[in-house]
This record gives C-alpha cells, structure tokens and sequence, in this order.
C-alpha cells in the first residue's frame, strides 16, 4: 500500500532529524501534499496513527496536512489552469500536450516539538 | 514547544540510505541496474534476452520485486544467473532498505551487474531511490505515447528509456518521434533505445551501453 510505505519513511527521516538535532518530543508534524501527489489524505492519517504510535518520538503527536493546488501548463496556447478541474486537456485550446508544474509535492514544511538543548535550533515563531 | 521549519521531502531518510548503498556498491564494483515500468512492459523478456547475449562476460544477480510471485525468477535462473525474490510486505515500491536487504541475501560483491525488476508500475518506484547505480525505464509499444504526459516523474528519474516491443507497431498507433520529444522536455539527458527483445532489434545499442557502465563503475 503506498500510504504505509510513505508513513514509514516519513517517521524514519522525522527519528533522524530528532537525533540529529536534540529533539525529544514531536508534537506535530505538518506536510504540504501536492493535491495530485496521489495521497489518499484519510489512509494516510490512518496508516500515520498506527506507525507514529512505534516511535517514542512521534507518539502522539498530530499530523496536519496543507494541500498544494494543482496546476497545469498547456504548450499549445503557454497558459496554465488547474489540474483537478479540468484533467489534462486544456480548458483553453483543447490541446492534450499538457503538463504538471505543481501538485505532486510531499514535503515535511514543519514540526513543533521540544529539544533538550535550546542552542541547537532556531525558535522561527 | 518550538516550529522547526524543515522543508524536507518525506522520503530524505531514504534518499540518505540510498546514497550509502550506492557508495557500497561503487567500492565492491557492482552496477545496480533498477528497471522500472508498467506491468507486462516486458521486463523479464529483455532481461533474458540481455543476458543470453552478453551474460557470459559478467557475473550476474537478479532481484525480482514483482508482488507474492517467483516466476519470473525462476524463469531467469534457468539461464545460469543467480536470482532472489525481495520481499516488499505488499508494497508498490522498493526502497533502499528492501534493496539493501534483497543484496545481503543475493551477495553482490562477487557479482559485477545486478538488475533488480522492480514492482509494475509508472508512479511509485519513481518516488523511492533505491540506491541503483543507472535508472532504465522500460515503455513497451502497446502502452502508448502518451506516457511521458501522464507519469511525468519516471522519465524525469531514469537515466534510459527503453521503447519495447517495436515490433507490434504496426498494430498500435505509436510515434515514436513524439513520444521522444516530450521525453526530452522532462529530461533532455535521457538516453533512448528503441529495442524488441523478440526479434533482438536494437538491442546491441542498448547492450553496447549497458557494457559501457558495467565497465567504468567502481573503476
Ligand atoms: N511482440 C512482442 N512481445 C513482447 C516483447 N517483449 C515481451 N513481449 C511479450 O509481452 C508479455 C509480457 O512480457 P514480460 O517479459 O513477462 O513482461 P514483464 O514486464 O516482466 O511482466 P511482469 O513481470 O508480469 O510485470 C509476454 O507475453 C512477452 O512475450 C517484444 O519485444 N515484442
Ligand atoms: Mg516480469
Ligand atoms: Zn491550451
């Protein structure tokens, strides 16, 4: 299943960074998910609770995800217009030579958690 | 509590295991060759093709990732190579830690050229580096020109398309220039071979390159 297998790289590369950088505890982890990044966003916070649960780390702790829309450029008219409403022939022109710019993102923008060492890293708020 | 900005991508811990079993794999000299492509793209028939004719000159491993089955590496120790079956639990994909483990079993530092047939499909073997030396994609004929618009990522990872099945042109409306131009314009450095692994046209082109790397890793 593609959830679970995103879900354990994603509390793999969170441990990795906790070592690294004094973290002792995460509270929670928000991602930005490119609307046509193929997450089914309630599998994936399923499949999270279960596998965060594993981790002392991450127990606990809640996942936010922020959607990235999805756009589309079309190189028969250079316009762009977005992807979920319209698929991949352009709204414009009808043109099918069509491709994604954004939308297909799965990146881990930021977490809250406590650190044991304040030095370590930078209070952004 | 303090917000830590990261701005990693989800799979960063794998991408860093991916890396060092790439490092490994460079020292021992070994070339991991991940394949990729749709199911029934014709992967093992290019690969027994491969090795009938240039498998002599090389020692040589197989990892088949297909889900819950070991036909196909039945079928590929037949021709004298050594094959496992990974096990990927289900999943759609191969990671580095599957394919470290996958290695372990096989043993790859006596071994100069490893391919591993990684799970049918376009989408998810694109998004997890498996810590392969060459990325070769494999678009069969029958599938479309299409491809490259719909499953954009894996021709942007893949260092080689391979266009099978040439042979079945004739039945599928496939243009081939097409289908190269827009491969170009996601990646402009890919290398494209037009082969059928039925008949074995074009592939001395592909197993000209394939020598070619298996000859300068690690060296
Ligand atoms: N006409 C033609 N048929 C081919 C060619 N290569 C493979 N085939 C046929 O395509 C079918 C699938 O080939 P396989 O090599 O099993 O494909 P695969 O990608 O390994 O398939 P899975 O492992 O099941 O995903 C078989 O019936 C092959 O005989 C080719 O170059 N030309
Ligand atoms: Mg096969
Ligand atoms: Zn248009």
């Amino acid at each position: 299943m593609h959830e679970m297998g995103i879900v354990i790289h994603l509390a793999k590369t969170l441990d990795d960074f906790a070592k690294e950088n004094h973290v002792t505890k995460i509270g929670s982890v928000t991602l930005s998910v490119g609307e046509v990044s193929g997450i089914v966003t309630d599998l994936f916070t399923d499949a999270w609770r279960y596998f965060s649960g594993k981790h002392p780390i991450l127990e606990g702790s809640e996942l936010r995800m922020e959607i990235i829309p999805a756009v589309t450029y079309c190189d028969g008219c250079q316009k762009t217009y977005g992807t979920v409403a319209h698929g991949r022939i352009c709204p414009y022109c009808g043109s099918g030579e069509t491709w994604l710019v954004k939308g297909n993102e799965l990146i881990i923008k930021e977490i809250s958690a406590e650190t044991d060492d304040p030095a370590a890293v930078t209070d952004n708020k | 509590m303090k917000i830590i900005e990261l701005k990693e991508t989800i799979t960063a811990s794998n991408d860093r295991d991916a890396q060092e079993l790439r490092e490994e794999l460079l020292r021992s000299g070994t070339l991991l060759i991940n394949l990729m492509a749709s199911p029934g793209a014709g992967k093992t028939t290019l690969l027994d093709r491969t090795i009938r004719d240039i498998g002599s000159r090389y020692k040589i491993g197989i990892i088949e990732a297909d889900i819950d089955s070991d036909v196909d590496a039945r079928a590929l120790s037949a021709l004298g190579v050594s094959a496992v079956q990974a096990h990927t639990d289900g999943m759609c994909h191969m990671d580095a830690g599957m394919t470290r483990t996958a290695l372990e079993e096989l043993t790859y530092d006596d071994k100069d050229l490893i391919f591993l047939e990684n799970v049918g499909n376009l989408i998810c073997p694109a998004e997890f580096d498996t810590g392969a030396g060459r990325n070769v994609m494999i678009l069969s004929v029958p599938e479309g020109d299409d491809k490259p618009l719909k499953y954009p990522l894996m021709f942007t990872k893949s260092d080689v398309l391979l266009i099978t099945k040439t042979d079945a042109v004739s039945i599928f409306d496939f243009d081939f220039d097409k289908c190269e131009e827009r491969v170009r314009k996601l990646n402009p450095d890919i290398l494209i071979f037009r082969v059928c692994a039925k008949n074995g046209k074009g592939m001395d082109a592909w197993e000209e390159w394939l020598e070619e790397q298996a000859g300068s890793w690690g060296k």
